[in-house]
């Protein structure tokens, strides 16, 4: 069974990020970027079932600009056995929409044949949570989305799911679509000679074109602000002074 | 303009709080009806005809629409999208596995945890876990819309809408419910808590994190936990607030032993009073508290419970 991994290149989760003062952004100009952590994830799982003699080839995609081609080099390290990089857009500061990852994702698919597709639940840059979904919905496929865990067996594969509940298992039909939590599992580090011997791995380059898919954002961002920022607050002394100033504020 | 609201419904029952938050977003966008859908749903139809706003229910019950599988779920909303201009939900779990999948089947862009409605095709929503608030304007024919809850009152009771019964559509029988694992508890339901109590790495152990339990009960609050948390296997999954938890804005929040990273701050930033309690005076919590107490919690915990 071959294996689907989207990866998207967002800025590093540690970058405090600044909204430009004329509404038109965030500043990504010489910031760090990385691989989204969701995805880092859906690597290692991706991985793991190779290890396991449960997958064959991992194929890592990624949809954006030029230099998200780090971002497959690092799934590369990792141990992903080939990449296909779908140029999209120009600026860095273009963020294709999940509804057109979705598409060109659904042909990357028919022409790949994979059994499954890993993702990650949600790219932390726009924080939509969608991709997985959409990319089910075009295929007809079965989704199993906020996985914290994944057992495949044949034709059925069993999901637990972190609901706003606690926990939900659900059986699933083959191939489908799985989106990944934080408690799936540690994504492994890429060792030196890993990132050394990624360099080899093929690494395709296609457009939006070559897959006939318009990548018009459907959403115009009309403006982008800085949220309401809280006031300083004061350090109390003691326990006592807490319990004093909750009361005074009526909050207890 | 007419506005199909998929209502919080779990295990049949409503849930009423996340429903009528998501009907005082959602009435500023036009005409209200509420979709009820279930393997049992007549109960949840009878409850949300109440909420004020919703001009009408309707109840689909089928087993396949039992424990909100994604795919039988997206299924029906699709088939009686014809009438609507907008589909709207919670943005809960639920919801968020089954609105970008409708969307996908209309060929349009979901816009997910909207926490500002401008105009019918204008939507604020927060991004980069909060850091930026884009405004964005939907160029599709019908807008799919998951609602942040936390920034919406509830709408009231007391009407007496009309209920009609709907039919599921053709289920695709790709998924099966295997089971549930949900813990029972007395204690308030963490997204529409009045007071919440969250723990954080600091607390150390699943032993200790009974400590944030106590002080929560003595408060009459939620329990919350900060990813590491969670991860460290101190709390369930559950109670994890935060830009990939739970997003929660009680009239106070106490953080104990989190350090206040900005994943976490996404999550309750928009609290009325935040209490930390952190022995580290350096922690980011400090910045954003408004009583902020530097002290280790072994101490300062027990003292408080004993105290309130
Ligand atoms: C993709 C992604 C998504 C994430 N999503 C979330 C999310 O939704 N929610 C979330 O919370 N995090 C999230 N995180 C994680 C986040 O970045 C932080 O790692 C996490 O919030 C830290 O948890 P913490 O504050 O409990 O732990 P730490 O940062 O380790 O802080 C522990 C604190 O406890 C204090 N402490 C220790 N001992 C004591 C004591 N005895 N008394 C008093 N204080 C003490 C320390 O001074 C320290 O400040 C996410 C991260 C990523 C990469
Ligand atoms: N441009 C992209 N390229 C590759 N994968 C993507 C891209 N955008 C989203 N994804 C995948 O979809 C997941 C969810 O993203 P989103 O729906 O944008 O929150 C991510 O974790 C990735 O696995």
């Amino acid at each position: 069974m071959k294996v689907l991994v989207p990866v998207k290149r967002v800025i590093d989760y540690n970058v405090k990020v600044r909204v430009k003062a004329d509404g038109s952004g965030v500043d990504l100009a010489n910031v760090k970027m990385s691989m989204n952590p969701f995805d880092e994830i859906a690597v290692e799982e991706a991985i793991r079932l190779k290890e396991a003699g449960k997958a064959d080839e991992v194929v890592a995609v990624s949809i954006g600009v030029k230099q998200a081609q780090e971002t497959l080099r690092t799934a590369l390290a990792m141990g992903a056995d080939r990449a296909i990089l779908v140029v999209a857009a120009d600026d860095v500061n273009t963020d294709i929409e999940p509804l057109a990852v979705a598409k060109i994702l659904a042909k990357i698919v028919e022409e790949e044949q994979p059994g499954l597709v890993i993702a990650g639940k949600q790219a932390i840059d726009n924080d939509m949570n969608a991709t997985g979904q959409m990319l089910s919905a075009l295929l007809g496929w079965s989704q199993g989305t906020f996985a914290s865990k994944l057992d495949i067996d044949g034709d059925h594969a069993l999901i637990t799911r972190e609901v706003d509940g606690g926990l939900q298992t659900i059986k699933v039909t083959m191939p489908t679509i799985v989106t990944v939590d934080l408690r799936l599992n540690e994504p492994r580090y890429a060792s030196l000679p890993n990132i050394m011997k990624a360099k080899k791995k093929p690494l395709d380059e296609k457009t939006a074109e070559d897959y006939g898919v318009d990548v018009t954002p459907r959403l115009e961002i009309v403006k982008t602000t800085e949220p309401e920022t809280r006031k300083a607050g004061e350090i109390v002394g003691s326990v006592d002074e807490l319990v004093a100033k909750l009361k005074e504020a009526g909050a207890v | 303009m007419a506005v199909l609201l998929l209502a919080e419904v779990t295990g049949g029952e409503l849930a009423m709080d996340a429903t009528a938050k998501t009907v005082t977003a959602a009435v500023k966008l036009g005409d209200v009806t509420a979709l009820c859908a279930g393997a049992s749903a007549a109960a949840a139809g009878e409850a949300a005809a109440k909420i004020e706003g919703v001009s009408k229910v309707l109840v689909a019950e089928d087993e396949s629409l039992g424990h909100r599988l994604a795919e039988s779920t997206a299924a029906l909303i699709v088939s009686l999208a014809g009438d609507y201009d907008h589909i709207v939900a919670p943005a809960t779990t639920d919801a968020k596995n089954v609105l970008p999948r409708v969307a996908a089947l209309l060929d349009v862009m979901v816009i997910s945890d909207v926490s500002g409605v401008v105009d019918a095709d204008t939507f604020e929503r927060p991004v980069y876990a909060g850091n930026a608030v884009q405004t964005v304007k939907s160029k599709d024919a019908k807008k799919v819309i998951s609602i942040r809850t936390s920034t919406f009152d509830a709408a009231g009771e007391g009407s007496a809408a009309p209920i009609d019964t709907v039919s599921a559509a053709d289920n695709p029988g790709l998924s099966e419910w295997v089971e549930d694992k949900v813990a029972e508890s007395d204690r308030p339901e963490l997204t529409s808590a009045g007071v919440v109590v969250s723990g954080g790495r600091g607390v150390g152990s699943e032993d200790d994190f009974k400590l944030i339990e106590q002080l929560a009960d003595k408060l009459g609050a939620a329990v919350g936990a900060s990813r590491a948390a969670v991860d460290s296997g101190y709390a369930p999954n559950d109670w994890q607030v935060g830009q990939t938890g739970k997003v929660v804005a009680p009239d106070l929040y106490v953080a104990v032993g989190i350090s206040g990273a900005i994943q976490h701050l996404a999550g309750m930033k928009d609290s009325k009073i935040i209490v930390a309690i952190n022995k580290d005076e350096e922690a980011p919590i400090f910045q954003v508290a408004d009583y902020g107490l530097v002290a280790d919690l072994f101490t300062a915990v027990p003292e408080l419970i004993e105290k309130l």
